[in-house]
């Protein structure tokens, strides 16, 4: 038999990894060995399917079974069941959460329901270690396509065409990027991909290098002959060692081919591709920052204009583009703007990768048409708020972008209605609230984040960062004032017009977004000393109802402070001196006697 | 590995592995395809149902027709395994009985490449096994 009949994907993501998918691999191998089915049966890794929270995922084709949380132990089952006598293994199979009914393929899990990929097109589909399998999947049929059909003006017409804007936070329309880079004037320029995902839960750019590292390759050898760059850096963080190890094997398997090197495709033009590593700080991401730490010198910002495009790395013009907004290129080209630009809003084409965490059902990285509502992301295909909650807030951008609220539920997600509705698009983070969230304290996370991140070169971000950092503190300590209020707002205002980079110029905006949405709850603290989610350990009181208490002792044994004394069949009483708000007691409490005010 | 050195090259090279993973491409979207069921329970296995199934995938690769063979649990019609499922898109699921080669071959020649009905089908009260 020349092909396999049945291929079994196993998802080779770092989350998957983690929970031991190569050892899922070699015991399916064991096994299809043992059954004398491996000429017939294919098993590959792959990249990551999205749906990490209930990995590892083992996907069977061509019936599309999707199996989630498997384990090792469970290859024999899914050889002798579902690959020998053709019954899906039912216990591996996704629960509608919704039912509690499985869900046999996974076209009809509501997860993938509402997804358009375009970046993440091959994660999960093909075996990223593997150059074939992405050009069976037409790779670097674009770079083929634009070496010996188009000019380099053609190949930026279509990008800017198609309304592509880089996904690494900005916006910038990639196509205009790539059109200043090229009438830059100058014998050297380079072309550089910003790997370095520095927003925390963000992981969308490694789910790519992961997932598929050729695509960014294609695209970034694309970028060289458009802008006249016969190099390319990748600036990748060091914590991603998966992402950068497939990222030079499939280098090297497309240097073996020439797809990389001298004379690509016989056309006359070179590009040669070098990775360079990063240690993982915030500011790095920012295109000067990220410059410097390549050429060696510190990671700080440095004044824009000049930009990159005009004078980056070296001093040459460089044009830099995030890792997702390189996915978009190979597809652009192959299917035409006109395809792309009819996915999206009016002013935000294509797709969104986000990574949604939070209080949501179902965690993951999802890839959405632009102009998706946060309704939509959340509850269709995120599956709703954990445990049958209440939604609060939505936090997008990550640390430099802003909290929304219920009102915003219905806003099409773009570029342009985030930032008006006080957010941002940032790399696409999204992290999901319910009513037991602190608003006040999730303004000082954040906060706490770019205080450590901010590289300190500039007094608004270092000085006034520190100081909302400490209003914020007293305010969840219940020391606040009113007059903070009117403090935090200021100051934010201050930081924002007068930071050099985009780190300080957004870092307030957590901060801007929860007094604009939620002024009650900073309101409930400064005012009543209370904190209305129960979050905040310094105002809350654990208290016991001494007409609800029996005296069954049970929440006297589980303190760990000692801090409740009474005799058995006697009310208790919660000595607040020595009390540490840790809500053992009230979790305890059979009777509900003991309240939380 | 040997270089590409031209556009016709990796033409070339897609169209040699890109039936590697066809079967893939394929599954994302099976309502367009033709799909064969092969019921593979034990009274299947034991009547000859993997023959049955091996001979679908190969005859319908030789013939270059783009089908989705599957093996699905009983049927329920164990006293005429091997049974076959056939889809074709946009019409509705045909069952056959006591699939052997010979029976493969002509659900492949007369009911897959010209759409008519053979002998042997077992009359279908359900809808679709996945059901
Ligand atoms: C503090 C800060 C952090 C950033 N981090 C990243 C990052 O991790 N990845 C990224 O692609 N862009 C990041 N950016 C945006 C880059 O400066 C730059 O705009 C982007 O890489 C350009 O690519 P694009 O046009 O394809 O989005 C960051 C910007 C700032 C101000
Ligand atoms: S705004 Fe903050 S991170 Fe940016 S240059 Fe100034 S101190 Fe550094
Ligand atoms: S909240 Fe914790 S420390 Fe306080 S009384 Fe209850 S169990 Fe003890
Ligand atoms: S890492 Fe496996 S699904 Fe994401």
């Amino acid at each position: 038999m020349t092909d396999y009949r049945m291929h079994l994907l196993i998802c080779g993501g770092t989350g998957c990894k983690a929970s031991e998918s190569s050892e899922i691999k070699n015991q399916l191998d064991q096994y299809l060995s043992e059954y004398d089915l491996d000429q017939e049966v294919q098993v590959l890794l792959t990249g990551c399917f999205g749906f990490c929270e209930k990995g590892p995922i083992v996907k069977v084709l061509p019936d599309n079974t999707f199996y989630t949380e498997v384990k090792p132990s469970d290859a024999k089952d899914i050889v002798m069941e579902h690959i020998i006598k053709g019954r899906p293994v039912k216990r591996l199979l996704y629960k509608n959460p919704k039912n509690d009914y499985e869900v046999t393929t996974a076209t009809n899990i509501d997860f993938y329901k509402k997804q358009i990929r375009i970046a993440l097109r091959n994660c999960g589909f093909i075996n990223p270690e593997n150059i074939d399998e992405y050009i069976g999947r037409d790779g670097y049929a674009a770079l083929g396509k634009c070496l010996t059909e188009m000019t380099p003006e053609e190949v930026i017409k279509e990008i800017k065409d198609s309304g592509l804007r880089g996904r690494g936070g900005g916006g910038f329309p990639t196509g205009l990027k790539w059109e200043i880079t090229r009438n830059v004037q100058n014998d050297q320029k380079y072309v550089v991909c910003n790997a370095d995902e520095g927003d925390p839960g963000a992981f969308m750019d490694r789910s790519i290098l992961e997932g598929d590292p050729h695509t960014v390759i294609e695209a970034m050898i694309i970028c060289g002959y458009c802008i006249g760059a016969d190099t390319g850096l990748v600036y990748i963080r060091a914590e991603y060692p998966l992402a950068i190890e497939r990222l030079k094997i499939a280098i090297g398997q497309a240097e073996e081919y020439g797809l990389l090197g001298n004379d690509i495709l016989g056309t006359g033009f070179s590009f040669k591709i070098e990775l360079r590593y990063g240690a993982g700080a915030f500011v790095c991401g920012e295109e000067t920052a990220l410059i410097h730490s390549m050429e060696g010198l510190r990671g700080e910002p440095t004044v824009k204009p000049p930009f990159p495009s005009v004078s980056g790395y070296n001093g040459k013009p460089t044009n830099v583009n995030n890792v997702e907004t390189f996915a978009n290129i190979p597809v652009i080209i192959n299917k035409g703007a006109n395809w792309f630009n009819k996915i999206g809003t009016e002013k935000s084409k294509g797709t969104k990768v986000f990574a949604l965490a939070g209080k949501i059902n179902n965690v993951g990285l999802i890839e959405v048409p632009m102009g998706t509502t946060l309704r939509e992301v959340i509850y269709d295909i995120g599956g709703g708020i954990k445990d049958g909650k209440q939604f609060k807030s939505v936090q997008t951008g990550g640390p430099s972008g802003g909290c929304l609220t219920k009102k915003f539920l219905d806003t099409p997600i773009d570029y342009d209605n985030l930032v008006e509705a006080g957010s941002m698009m940032g790399s696409g983070g999204m992290i999901v609230m319910d009513e037991d969230d602190c608003m006040v304290s999730i303004a000082r996370f954040y906060l706490e984040f770019t205080l450590e991140e901010s590289c300190g070169k500039c007094n608004p971000c270092r000085i006034g960062n520190k100081r909302l950092h400490e209003i914020l503190t007293r305010i969840t300590e219940g020391n606040g004032t009113p007059e903070d209020i009117d403090r935090l707002r200021v100051l934010s205002e201050v930081i924002k017009d007068t930071s050099l980079c985009g780190l300080g110029q957004s870092s307030p905006n957590p901060v801007l977004s929860t007094l604009n949405n939620f002024m009650d709850e900073y309101l409930a603290h400064v005012n009543e000393g209370k904190c209305p989610a129960g979050q905040c350990k310094a105002l809350v009181r654990y208290e016991i109802n001494p007409e609800l208490c029996t005296g069954c002792t049970l929440c006297f044994r589980n303190c760990p402070v000692g801090a409740i004394t009474g005799e058995r069949r006697v009310a208790h009483f919660i000595d607040q001196s020595l009390c540490i708000k840790c809500g053992v007691c009230f979790e305890k409490c059979k009777f509900n006697a003991i309240s939380l005010t | 590995m040997s270089k590409i050195t031209s556009l016709a090259d990796l033409k070339k090279l897609r169209e040699e592995v890109q039936s590697k993973i066809k079967l893939r491409e394929n599954s994302q979207n099976p309502d367009q395809m033709i799909q064969v069921k092969v019921g593979m329970a034990t009274c299947g296995i034991a009547s000859g149902a993997r023959e049955t199934m091996k001979f679908f995938v190969e005859e319908l690769e030789l013939q270059a027709i783009d089908a989705l063979v599957t093996q699905t649990g009983c049927m329920g019609y164990c006293y005429a395994e091997p049974t076959v499922e056939v889809i074709l898109p946009n019409k509705a699921p045909v069952v056959f009985g006591f699939v052997n080669k010979t029976k493969a071959a002509e659900i492949i020649d007369v009911y897959i490449k010209k759409g008519q009905l053979i002998d042997g089908i077992i009359p279908v009260t359900f809808k679709t096994i996945d059901e």
